[in-house]
């Protein structure tokens, strides 16, 4: 009896914790608690969801678009991932990019997410002065019999908080993945074959064989 | 029985080579002048090849084994292979001149040989001593030795010329394939391959998800991924920081003409890995020898 009160309160008291986190949301929350709030969150979340774990990755993704995407700024990452090209496309072939981008991101990070299965999350003491505008957060994510995965998480402090610009996989960033590709795309078929290319690939399932 | 089942096989590799050739001949249309790539036609050809063999042999039987083996099972047999693959990973960290995760790499074989039920389960990583990811290709990066051009190998997949030659010595000294009786080798190699493969079919189809070109991508994660074991996690960085390129949420003009500006000084390809002078050593850790090389 006593046991179970002490756990209600300890789960009363980390709910409130989490609460007041997200209330005081944006600017005060420092990068580093703010990675960890929020991936805590969302697979506290994906552990409880019985639709999830049976693969409804609808429920994901909308997970994902509510408390992931706000994290993020999709306009830096854009810019860094169509690199020359960026200052040659206009502002309506920018908005469209970072749209079609934004999509096919959040497809693939909702995806990588529900291969997860209860694997051990070790958040990494952040390396930086206070005063530090642009951080990485390193998430570590233990397996028995291989080497820890490194998440690592690019911010840049904003008025609205801190956000995200890169993701690093186990060292493979995604922004500098998508250059080359990007790059030949344009190259190609030009800022709208990549747009259309972009589209296209938001639109199907999978795209099973390679284009070229 | 057994005639039948050799005749069906050389018929299925028929079809491989056929698949094979036409792949080449498709696969030497693209080249995109990538100075990483200079084999760019004859790899994505390759590429194709082992696309192919990868769909009708080695992903079914993988996800076969993922689904009918129990999770222990599996588990088992990851942990057995990385135990003795800890050997050599002890060694090539002591060629690093990492004195202290050889050591460690070299308890944890101790460890998990003996009271891990010969390698059956990891015990060494329960109590702090963590896995490393070490191979000869990562040695001579450590030691100073460029990639080299990228190259696909057939069944084997990406590498570089650097890596090839690290990996016929990894080869050449694999405990596992130095094993006598030959039938039992045999089947530990394959064993080992399946666990392999079915331990990225998650990763596989995220690739296939994620991916505009999965040649380029594959071919770009690789190359950022060993570049990031040689550094044991910590490479100077590819690219700058947002914020070395201004705010971005006002003034975005302003910015953009400053962050590629950077990027397309060096490199008359947007595209090329574009590094940065060597930012601070991030996580404390000196920047090695190689910081310089490869590009």
């Amino acid at each position: 009896m006593l046991m179970a009160t002490k756990r209600l309160l300890a789960f009363g008291a980390a709910a409130a914790g989490v609460f007041v986190a997200t209330a005081a949301l944006a600017q005060d929350v420092p990068p580093d608690v703010l990675v960890k709030t929020v991936t805590l969150e969302v697979i506290d979340i994906i552990g409880k969801d019985k639709d999830i774990q049976s693969g409804n990755q609808r429920k994901v993704v909308e997970l994902v678009e509510a408390k992931v995407l706000p994290h993020f700024n999709f306009t830096a990452m854009t810019r860094l991932a169509v690199a020359t090209n960026w200052e040659k496309s206009t502002a309506e072939q920018k908005k469209q990019l970072t749209e079609e981008f934004k999509t096919l991101l959040v497809r693939t990070y909702s995806s990588a997410l529900s291969t997860y299965r209860d694997q051990k999350f070790d958040f990494r003491p952040l390396r930086a002065k206070a005063t530090d505008t642009d951080v990485t957060v390193q998430v570590r994510i233990a397996q028995s019999g291989r080497e820890p995965v490194t998440l690592e998480y690019d911010m840049e402090k904003s008025p609205a908080g801190w956000k995200a610009y890169d993701v690093r996989v186990a060292g493979v960033s995604l922004v500098a993945n998508y250059r080359t590709a990007f790059a030949n795309e344009v190259r190609t078929n030009g800022i709208d074959g990549l747009i259309r290319g972009l589209a296209e690939k938001n639109k199907g399932p999978t795209v099973k064989a390679e284009k070229k | 029985m057994i005639k039948v089942t050799f005749s069906s096989l050389r018929r299925q590799c028929g079809y491989l080579l056929a698949a094979a050739i036409l792949a080449l001949s498709a696969g030497c249309a693209t080249t995109n002048g990538d100075s990483r790539d200079p084999f760019e036609g004859y790899n994505r050809a390759i590429h194709g090849f082992n696309q192919v063999v990868d769909e009708a042999v080695l992903k079914p039987v993988s996800k076969a084994y993922k689904e009918v083996l129990p999770e222990l099972v599996q588990t088992g047999v990851r942990n057995f292979f990385a135990n003795i693959a800890d050997l050599f990973i002890s060694v090539n960290n002591l060629l690093q001149g990492k004195v202290v995760e050889a050591a460690s790499d070299g308890m944890r074989l101790v460890i998990n040989t003996t009271i891990g039920g010969l390698g059956l389960m990891d015990w060494a990583t329960e109590i702090g001593l963590e896995k490393h990811n070490e191979d000869f290709g990562q040695t001579f990066g450590r030691w100073g030795v460029g990639d080299g051009p990228y190259i696909v190998w057939p069944i084997f997949g990406s590498s570089t010329v650097r890596d090839s030659i690290g990996e016929t010595l990894d080869i050449r000294f694999d405990p596992v394939r130095n094993h006598t009786p030959v039938d039992v080798r045999n089947a530990a190699l394959l064993t080992r391959m399946v666990a392999r493969r079915a331990d990225l079919l998650d990763a596989s189809r995220i690739l296939e998800e994620a991916a505009l070109d999965k040649y380029t991508f594959q071919r770009d994660s690789y190359l950022q991924r060993r570049r990031s074991l040689i550094f044991d996690g910590n490479p100077p960085r590819e690219f700058p920081r947002a914020s070395t390129t201004g705010p971005t949420s006002k003034a975005e003009d302003a910015v953009e003409v400053q962050a590629v500006g950077a990027g397309a000084g060096e490199a008359e390809r947007a595209t090329g890995p574009v590094t940065r002078a060597p930012l601070a050593p991030e996580n404390g850790k000196t920047v090695p020898v190689a910081s310089a090389q490869g590009e």
